[in-house]
């Protein structure tokens, strides 16, 4: 995974809550077996509407976004972070994000940047009176700035650290496989197996 | 201080304990796998050269993308096909039981585990699917995660989590008659909202949640995640274990007491402290359906169409519009006269044996109206052997509905059954967000015996109104 630092990018204010993944994007592009080349289905029903903020051209290349609350609401399907970063977005602003969504957010290198419903507002307002501008998110400081302004943002310090050295999960865990192996011994006998 | 349920199982599955801002290394009793969240994950083991470390720990199944009509035949659409057949290669390749379409043991993903037996108290179990919830019911951690987490238990057995806080949603009294296990579970997410339950395990608990069976207790665990918990739990008790026992992969002699001994040490104790609680008066409820796009936005059947003017949170009020618009309704029609284009009795949240015979009593002898079509999917295989078996099928084939093969069928829009643009389906399923169900369509969630009351008359309706 890609270390991530700090990130300056087009910021796309979209005005909406409850982002579920079906609206991330739509069950019917979870057929594909691959990790990549999602672009295409990310926000697909909304893509359709000409008026959606994506489809103006000054957000074609954004990579912040910044959602309503309860972004990523609904799915485990991973393939809501990969759409969002094949797209090209590298971080996430909301007031509060899904619990899965976050966590698959983290694992993929996306980030997930919380923020009060106060700030998130200044951000639409900043963003929406100057189309196109960028802003900048800075995990070592976990500040976003936009304008004069900088703002705090929340992140797990974990996901943070994980995020800010490019690490991968299996790796850390395979450092423990004694204990793991320890841990099975202990288990009781009668624990169901799939296998008869 | 005494501990949760959540909590005790949460300590006997730590592998390594958290040290300052890393998380525990939670071990992994059961990993359930289908064929949508799982192919990234095992190219993942391949790149990197790791095997499944324990194969006997891990089960897949064949349900979203699957057909639910001529399962004999090959997919015909070439990209389920593919993903389909990428989890038999899969599988075979690394050792993990798998039950494809035409086996018995076939099914939704959540209706297999708990019909083998594999789902028990006390377990952690995990799948790549959000509905993994619904094994909480039997007082397991069951919780849903990605693909890259998907990778991790398969390589590791484990997996590296911060401890959820925890909520008592305490159901007092009991549910009038005619309200269900999904009246209650809608009622308390419009009541805690699509947000309410985020970074919390929900233990449900009280006189009502008591009187569940089984089925209507994963039905509400099932939902949790529509809450945004990742996670429901309700105690293990006598119903728990008389469902359990003599399951084929259920403990069976000295092994059965042994088990049914540590999982009477489950339940929360008295003296446990919850983060939050919810109280939630049973004898009050009524039931429920929803209006709008998210699972929160929901009413009393009885109710009108919310006027967004009326809401104060401009953030909800929004939402409400939006939702309006999309589901093509106006302020303050009466729920009952929406009329339905499509009921769809299944999914993982009501496809069990028990909703069947709900929908099938109320069906029994009569005709769906002309207006609509009803499709009815049993769970899994099983379910719809069994319900061959009552005669269940004949009943509703005879009222004029379908009858077709296990899977996830209308509850999302990625295999053949799908609401078209503009079309409104009363569904048992679990998620009314704009598309679920396919491109355009409109979903009503409610209950089982409000689908077949509403098959019935064309319209919503409780089994009361007819």
């Amino acid at each position: 995974m890609e270390a991530f630092i700090r990130h300056t990018g087009i910021g796309a204010p979209l005005r909406r809550g409850n982002v579920d993944t079906d609206q991330i994007i739509p069950a019917e592009y979870l057929k594909r077996i691959t990790r990549h080349g999602y672009e295409d289905a990310l926000f697909k029903a909304w893509r359709d509407d000409d008026a959606f903020l994506l489809n103006h051209p000054i957000y074609k290349n954004a990579t912040v976004l910044v959602a309503g609350p309860e972004f990523g609401t609904g799915s485990s399907r991973e393939h809501a972070v990969w759409a969002l970063m094949d797209y090209g977005f590298k971080a996430v602003i909301s007031p509060r994000f899904a619990d899965i969504f976050r966590g698959n957010s983290g694992k993929g290198g996306l980030l997930t940047a919380q923020v009060t419903d106060e700030v998130t507002e200044q951000l639409w307002q900043y963003l929406e009176a100057k189309p196109g501008a960028e802003i900048t998110v800075d995990l070592e400081s976990e500040q976003i700035t936009f304008g004069s302004n900088s703002v705090q943002f929340d992140i797990d310090p974990y996901v943070r650290w994980r995020l800010l050295e490019g690490l991968d999960d299996v790796g850390i865990t395979m450092q423990q496989l004694d204990k793991i192996s320890e841990f099975e011994q202990k288990r009781p006998s009668w624990s169901p197996k799939t296998t008869v | 201080m005494g501990l949760t349920l959540s909590q005790k199982v949460w300590n006997a599955h730590i592998v390594s304990a958290s040290e300052g801002n890393t998380p525990d290394l939670l071990y992994v009793d059961l990993h359930l796998v289908h064929e949508v969240t799982s192919p990234q994950a095992f190219d993942g083991l391949r790149a990197a050269g790791r095997k499944v470390r324990r194969p006997e720990l891990t089960v897949a199944t064949e349900d979203h993308n699957v057909p639910t009509l001529d399962i004999n035949k090959p997919i015909a659409d070439p990209i389920s096909r593919a993903q389909v057949e990428a989890l038999r290669t899969n599988c075979d390749e690394f050792g993990i039981t798998r039950y494809s379409l035409g086996n018995k043991e076939q099914g939704i993903v959540h209706v297999v585990g708990p019909q083998l037996g594999l789902t028990q108290p006390g377990m952690t179990i995990v799948c790549g699917d959000s509905h993994t919830s619904t094994h909480g019911a039997f007082g397991a951690l069951a919780f849903g995660i990605g693909t890259s987490e998907v990778e991790h238990v398969l390589a590791t057995q484990t997996l590296p989590l911060k401890m959820f806080k925890t909520m008592a949603i305490t159901v007092n009294n009991k549910l009038p008659e005619g309200v269900t296990a999904k009246d209650l579970i809608l009622t308390i997410i419009a009541k805690i909202g699509t947000g309410g339950g985020q970074g919390y395990v929900l233990e449900y608990r009280g006189e009502a949640v008591r009187s569940l069976s089984m089925e209507g207790r994963m039905t509400m665990c099932n939902m949790s995640i529509e809450a945004g918990a990742r996670a429901g739990m309700i105690a293990p008790d006598e119903t728990t274990f008389a469902y359990i026992k003599d399951k084929d992969l259920a403990p069976k002699g000295t092994d059965w007491d042994k088990a049914v001994a540590y999982w009477k040490t489950l339940p929360t104790d008295p003296d446990a402290v919850f983060d939050n609680e919810v109280i939630i008066d049973a004898s009050t409820l009524s039931p429920f359906v929803t209006w709008g796009t998210n699972p929160g936005q929901g009413l009393p059947l009885t109710g009108s169409v919310p006027n967004p003017k009326d809401i104060t949170d401009p953030g909800e009020r929004v939402a409400a519009e939006r939702a309006l618009e999309y589901m093509a309704l106006t302020p303050g029609t009466k729920l009952k006269d929406i009329e339905i284009d499509t009921v769809f009795l299944g999914s993982c949240t009501n496809g069990r044996i028990e909703d069947l015979r709900a929908a099938a009593a109320i069906i029994e002898g009569k005709q769906i109206a002309k207006t609509l079509k009803m499709i009815v999917v049993p769970g899994s295989a099983r379910v719809r052997l069994q319900a061959e078996s009552e005669g269940l099928d004949k009943v509703f084939l005879g009222a004029g509905a379908e009858w077709r093969s296990a899977g996830c069928s209308m509850c999302l829009g990625m295999n053949p059954d799908k609401l078209s643009k503009g079309e409104r389906a009363a569904s048992t399923s679990n998620r009314n967000f704009e598309g679920r169900q396919g491109p355009g369509g409109r979903t009503h969630l409610v209950s089982p015996q409000v689908a077949a009351a509403t098959a019935l008359v064309g319209h919503l309706a409780a089994p009361s109104d007819l």
